[in-house]
């Protein structure tokens, strides 16, 4: 993993925005309203959670940013480079799944974003090792998926998203399935990528121990249909490690967004 | 972490020797006794031949029964051929237009219900005799790789789906690395159960075709045995289109294994 001191908080314009949501709602066709209205504003280089209970449609807004499904109402706005064609382009998106194709190879995965963007071959798979030895997979590119343990599979997940160099990373309760130890490490190296890369990063978890850690605006949401409830800003020495994790500080943080979560949790007849 | 486990690839637990030499057993026990009940009671050969009289009848009339085989097997591979492409390409327009699938989807219902001993002597009347045959064995066989290749389109993951959308992947692109990729093993499912069937389906054609007179096939060689009493040759041409189906059966599980070993959980090891 790389490792870097230089904090793109600095560098980034407190203008420039990476993703607006102005009045974003989605209804589905049941009538079930999943989201909204919400308004939501991240900053180019900025990484942020989104953290709420489960069915408050944090996954909606991630796909809606990701041009996956579209708004109801409301508008979302996403920046883009110049002479950018599409929207996928400058976007990279961890499902909470690996979503992986088993019947390829681990570097046939990465190599996935640029095939179907008509980059050579040769280009695309010296790119794809790239991503992989960014993501400490080097050795792994010609397994198969199912070779592969659960966090090797996500980190595969990772470097597939950051093949095309997005600006905008989106991750969709990435980790959730994994165990503490290895969720731990996927943090740090998550950060470290973060530090490194300088990338906009939108986070979705319903840990607030994993949010705290991670962003440096934790969102909290409400219950379906999701709003948000607190926008918690998360200030601490960087880059972060081990010691923020046991700080005094971080349990405070932990607390106080515990606490804005707590009333999208009541009344809540399933848990 | 990168364990390649490719020792004992067998799904089940038992040793594989066991599971290939019992049955081995058990057929030889058969034969013997069959053996056994002719010679002790005397049975005529035209009642009930003897496991060693059908073969050397199979020795001896090889010649006539060699090119029977090979007439069977040639309608029954063209039948599975016509049936898997024509299989394939329906589901793929099918996956393409909902109103191609609304508009033919019952009609290939309707071709896998009618039982194809009765649509054969129609068959007859309007097409060739060869082509008749062959096109028996393919309405026999096409609807399993009709309905499996559709089951297998309409499986794909929709996460993976979405990265596909997300990356802007073109039509042909999506069908290309995702669709077929992902419907493969329900493909191959279907080919190994239309294998079986083309040859049933060719069987069936060639008895309908042989009472109007004509073919040569091994089923055609049965009727006619039978119409001559010459039971151990019915018996002997029964047992090559056992082995026949057998082989085909054999041949499409090796092949649709060495396509999806790599991956595909029907074709890996419990513990790998």
């Amino acid at each position: 993993m790389v490792e870097s001191r230089t904090s793109p908080i600095v560098e980034a314009s407190l203008t420039a925005l990476a993703v607006s949501l102005r009045g974003v709602t989605k209804v589905y066709d049941t009538g079930v309203v999943a989201l909204g209205p919400l308004d939501l504003a991240v900053r180019k280089g900025e990484f942020i959670s989104l953290l709420g209970p489960s069915g408050c449609g944090k996954s909606t807004a991630l796909r809606l940013i990701a041009g996956l499904s579209a708004a109801s109402s409301g508008t979302v706005r996403v920046a883009r480079h110049e002479g950018e064609v599409q929207i996928g382009h400058g976007i990279g998106f961890v499902f909470q799944e690996p979503t992986l194709m088993p019947w390829t190879s681990v570097r046939e995965n990465v190599r996935l974003p640029l095939k179907l963007g008509g980059i050579p071959k040769a280009e695309g798979r010296a790119r794809a090792d790239a991503a992989l030895a960014s993501v400490g997979l080097a050795d792994f590119a010609d397994a198969f998926p199912r070779e592969l343990s659960g966090g090797m599979k996500m980190r595969v997940s990772l470097a597939r998203a950051l093949v095309t160099d997005p600006d905008i990373l989106l991750m969709d309760e990435p980790f959730a399935a994994l165990d503490e130890i290895t969720r731990f490490r996927l943090n740090n190296d998550l950060l470290a990528l973060w530090r490194s890369l300088g990338k906009t990063v939108i986070f979705v978890t319903h840990s607030v121990f994993e949010s705290v850690y991670l962003s440096q605006r934790v969102v909290v949401m409400t219950a379906r249909p999701g709003r948000i409830q607190a926008d918690i800003r998360i200030e601490t020495v960087e880059p972060r490690g081990e010691e923020f994790r046991t700080s005094a500080a971080y349990s405070d943080y932990c607390r106080r967004v515990s606490a804005a979560l707590a009333p999208s949790y009541s009344g809540q007849s399933t848990l | 972490m990168n364990a390649h486990t490719p020792a004992s690839a067998k799904p089940s637990g038992a040793p594989s020797a066991v599971r290939f030499v019992l049955p081995v057993i058990v057929f030889a026990a058969g034969l013997a006794a069959w053996e056994m009940v002719v010679r002790i009671r005397e049975i005529p050969p035209y009642v009930l031949p003897a496991p060693s009289v059908i073969f050397l009848t199979l020795i001896k009339d090889w010649s006539v029964l060699s090119q029977s085989l090979a007439t069977t097997l040639l309608t029954t591979l063209e039948g599975f051929v016509a049936a898997s492409i024509g299989g394939i390409a329906l589901a793929l327009l099918f996956n393409q237009s909902k109103w191609v699938e609304y508009s033919l989807f019952p009609y290939a219902v309707v071709l896998q219900v009618t039982p194809v001993i009765a649509i054969a002597p129609l068959l007859l009347i309007y097409l060739e005799q060869q082509t008749a045959v062959v096109v028996c064995a393919f309405i026999v066989a096409f609807f399993p790789v009709l309905s499996n290749t559709t089951l297998g389109l309409n499986s794909v993951d929709r996460n993976l789906a979405g990265l596909f959308q997300l990356y802007g992947a073109s039509p042909p692109q999506t069908l290309r690395f995702l669709k077929l990729p992902a419907a493969l093993p329900y493909i191959l499912g279907g080919l190994r159960i239309a294998g079986g069937l083309s040859l049933i389906g060719a069987v069936v054609a060639e008895i309908a075709a042989g009472t109007a007179g004509a073919g040569s096939g091994l089923a055609y060689r049965i009727a006619e045995s039978g119409y001559r009493l010459n039971i151990p040759r019915m018996f002997a041409a029964l047992l090559l289109l056992s082995l026949a189906g057998i082989v085909i059966y054999g041949v499409l599980a090796v092949v649709s294994h060495l396509v999806l070993r790599r991956w595909h959980e029907s074709a890996l090891g419990k513990e790998s």
